[in-house]
């Protein structure tokens, strides 16, 4: 038996902190670009922000876009609610409501993980640190990413939890490919400069395939190979086609704990027969920008229907 | 004034003490240092933390833990074990008499406006008798000594008594940091208060009921000074933890949503006041409670623990009538004695209050936690001219004790052992019977000479040890 809004919280907590780390990741494609393009500085900034979904936030307060002022706001403002410290204070505030669901090793380095954060975020970080305090973000996510993994027990907690980490995880990888799906259009790719190989290499590394990649496609940089390995891949664990089979198999084990399916488990088994049955060649005819935004706002819509599915208010 | 020193510093230890010391004296101070540093360390991690009302910037802080325990016999305790028993007893008969005949009121031993005029008096109550008749089902009582054989309640927290959190982790954290001390001084285990907290709100579950009743711990939410304690306790227990949103009154029962639709509660350990428990009984505002739930529960359909009006019995100015209550239900004097206590609101008293500022302890009848106190010897001249105009306007609404010389144990510094003033809670479960861990929660005033405990002041905590012996 699980409270409504517990499952809620380990949702939400969850997505959290997949955000957290996602982010990180983002702003640490952002700084090499930034390192090694000054040029473009400006411009690779201004798209990571679209990619995290906070261009317009930002731009409130800011005109500039370098390197100091976007880091900041997206590694601790406050502001800012999808940043590195808004998202590990969400997350443990979340995880603090459900603290009796998470078993101690959960709860514990959830805790130490915000008070690390805390303490490194709490000034402003210089660009010569940047690199330190990224390595500790994904260290800490990773950290309670392993005590969740190896401690909690397989129930409808733990499929609560894996589901707002898929979800969360599905719409970064679609928001991240959305903002640089020119680079990968087959018109552009013709031109195969040395400028498209850097932005291809941007995308997969900000998402942690690039040295995967090299495994599944031997360095090949195909944008056709690039695009099918972040969204039809079924192996590879940041792809649209492997979240929604995370969020299947979760839903699925729900149904039959609960011995009952809901319309969210339609709308998820739906999409996942879309992916499987999909080639690369049908999502570029169909439109990668229009095949992207629709999944994004499938699978808003895919968690709306979780929430009112399991009583989540 | 002298004080009792539990431990006696400087001398031979007292009988109680006369382990650990012999173990102290074999250790290291540097290597206690550094486990005082583990402690804090633990306490941060787990996440053992609590609010001080109106301090932003320290939203969470830890409460000191000292690393010497506050050390008691078991011929010390069974005399209070008595003397507590006693007492709860009283509290839920006065109860169930002043919601019900007001047979004490009848007989003239306490005055009828005390309860009239009593914001804590609830007149939805009357006529209610809870499931299994019991009213305060989990009772903290604070208690001070001054001497060898001198122990005195000084107040009965009989509404939403909260600290057994901290009990039970400082017994775990003194086990973690000294394991081989608990093989040399055998110590009486603390750590089953959740299973009998359980089996005691098992055993008032409402009539009709059938098996296991649901239980429940309802909070007012993460953002509450106590949630570490509630979160704690649902844990332990192995009950759901609840707020208000998650309730609803559903065919007469009160509900949680869960992810597979609305379950019936039947036994409802709320850590919420009474003013917030049911919007359309109480506050209207309120939004931590459950609308409707004063009506299941006068239909008998869920037990509320502690009751509703339970604050009654533990008002400062119903304190001072406690020898009379105990008395007059236990047919017995009390074993455990009430601090001496004068009303203000008796003009007498106060008079002789106003005389005496410099000596006396006063506090505001509905005050809680030390705030609104005046602590008359460390107070300064002025500070007590303030005060005595607050109190001549509004005497009713104070009550004065003299300055008791609390007994103090030593706590752990940079220095050394020092002596600091001391107060315990033990925790009582009143259902079917009567059930008493062996042990409680120690405040310790942090700053020498204080005799103020309380957390949100500056108080920290002990192990209590009771022995085995």
């Amino acid at each position: 038996m699980l409270l409504g809004r517990s499952a809620n919280g380990l949702y939400w907590m969850h997505r959290y902190i997949e955000r957290a780390e996602n982010m990180a990741r983002l702003v640490d494609t952002g700084l090499r670009l930034a390192l090694t393009q000054t040029g473009m500085a400006a411009d690779e900034w201004a798209s990571v922000l679209t990619s995290a979904g906070v261009r317009n936030l930002f731009e409130q307060d800011h005109d500039t876009f370098d390197t100091a002022t976007v880091t900041n706001f997206l590694l601790r403002d406050l502001k800012n609610p999808s940043s590195v410290m808004s998202s590990m204070e969400t997350a443990r505030m979340n995880a603090r409501m459900v603290r009796t669901a998470l078993t101690r090793e959960t709860w514990e380095s959830v805790n130490e993980a915000w008070m690390a954060l805390t303490r490194m975020l709490r000034r402003p970080v210089g660009e010569q640190d940047l690199p330190l305090v990224l390595d500790a973000i994904k260290r800490e996510t990773a950290l309670i990413r392993g005590a969740f993994h190896g401690t909690m027990l397989r129930n409808e907690i733990f499929d609560f939890a894996q589901i707002g980490t898929m979800i969360e995880r599905a719409d970064n990888t679609a928001r991240i490919l959305d903002v640089k799906y020119y680079v990968l259009l087959p018109s552009v790719a013709w031109v195969g400069s040395s400028l498209d190989n850097h932005q291809w290499q941007t995308i997969l590394r900000s998402v942690s395939a690039l040295r995967s990649y090299r495994w599944t496609y031997e360095g090949d940089y195909q944008p056709t190979n690039i695009a099918h390995y972040l969204i039809l891949n079924r192996r590879m664990p940041r792809s649209l086609i492997f979240c929604y089979q995370g969020i299947n198999e979760s839903l699925g084990y729900l149904a039959d704990e609960y011995g009952v399916r809901h319309a969210c488990h339609e709308m998820a088994s739906a999409k996942l027969e879309k992916l499987r049955s999909a080639s690369i060649t049908d999502v570029f005819d169909e439109g990668l920008h229009e095949f992207l935004k629709d999944f994004i706002r499938d699978t808003g819509a895919l968690g709306d229907r979780i929430a009112a599915d399991f009583r989540f208010y | 004034m002298t004080t009792f020193d539990e431990m006696r510093l400087g001398g031979q230890a007292r009988p109680p003490y006369e382990g650990y010391s012999s173990w102290f004296e074999q250790q290291d101070p540097k290597r206690l240092n550094q486990k005082a540093g583990d402690a804090e360390r633990v306490f941060r991690r787990t996440g053992i933390t609590f609010a001080v009302y109106g301090d932003a910037e320290a939203a969470e802080r830890l409460i000191p833990f000292d690393i010497v325990p506050r050390i008691i016999s078991g011929k010390e305790w069974r005399r209070l074990v008595q003397g507590i028993e006693q007492r709860v007893q009283a509290l839920n008969a006065f109860l169930d008499d002043i919601y019900h005949r007001q047979e004490i009121l009848r007989a003239g031993r306490i005055p009828k406006e005390i309860i009239a005029n009593n914001a804590a008096f609830l007149p939805e109550m009357i006529g209610v008798r809870p499931p299994g008749g019991v009213y305060t089902h989990i009772i903290g009582v604070d208690i001070v000594r001054t001497g060898e054989n001198d122990f005195f309640v000084l107040e009965d927290n009989a509404r939403t008594p909260s600290g057994v959190s901290y009990m039970l982790e400082n017994r775990e954290t003194m086990m973690q940091l000294f394991p081989e001390l608990f093989q040399q001084v055998k110590v009486l285990p603390v750590e089953n208060y959740p299973q009998l907290l359980r089996e005691s709100l098992k055993a008032v579950k409402p009539q009709g009921c059938e098996g296991t009743p649901t239980i429940a711990v309802l909070t007012p939410g993460s953002f509450n000074s106590a949630f570490f304690e509630h979160a704690f306790l649902a844990d332990q227990m192995g009950v759901e933890l609840v707020e208000g949103s998650d309730l609803r009154v559903v065919d007469g029962h009160v509900a949680m949503r869960t992810t597979q639709g609305f379950k019936k509660i039947d036994v409802l350990y709320r850590r919420v006041d009474d003013d917030y428990l049911d919007p359309l009984t109480f506050r209207p505002d309120s939004v931590l409670g459950v609308p409707g739930i004063m009506d299941v529960y006068r239909a008998g359909k869920i037990a509320i623990a502690n009751a509703p009006g339970t604050g009654i019995a533990d008002d400062k100015a119903i304190y001072s009538y406690m020898p009379e209550i105990v008395e007059f239900y236990t047919g017995r004097k009390a074993i455990l004695q009430n601090v001496p206590t004068w009303r203000c609101s008796e003009p007498d008293s106060l008079a002789y209050v106003l005389d005496h500022l410099e000596e006396l302890v006063v506090k505001e009848v509905h005050g809680s936690g030390g705030y609104g106190m005046l602590v008359g010897p460390a107070a300064s001249k002025k500070e007590r001219a303030a005060f005595a105009k607050k109190l001549a306007a509004k005497p009713a609404n104070y009550i004065a004790q003299p300055t008791l010389a609390l007994s103090t144990c030593p706590i752990f510094t940079s220095k050394g052992l020092a002596p600091r003033h001391v107060d315990l809670r033990p925790f009582v479960l009143v259902s079917d019977r009567i059930r008493i861990v062996p042990g409680g929660l120690t405040r310790v005033a942090l700053k020498k000479g204080s005799l103020v405990v309380n957390s949100s002041q500056g108080g920290g905590t002990k192990d209590t040890w009771v022995l085995d012996d």
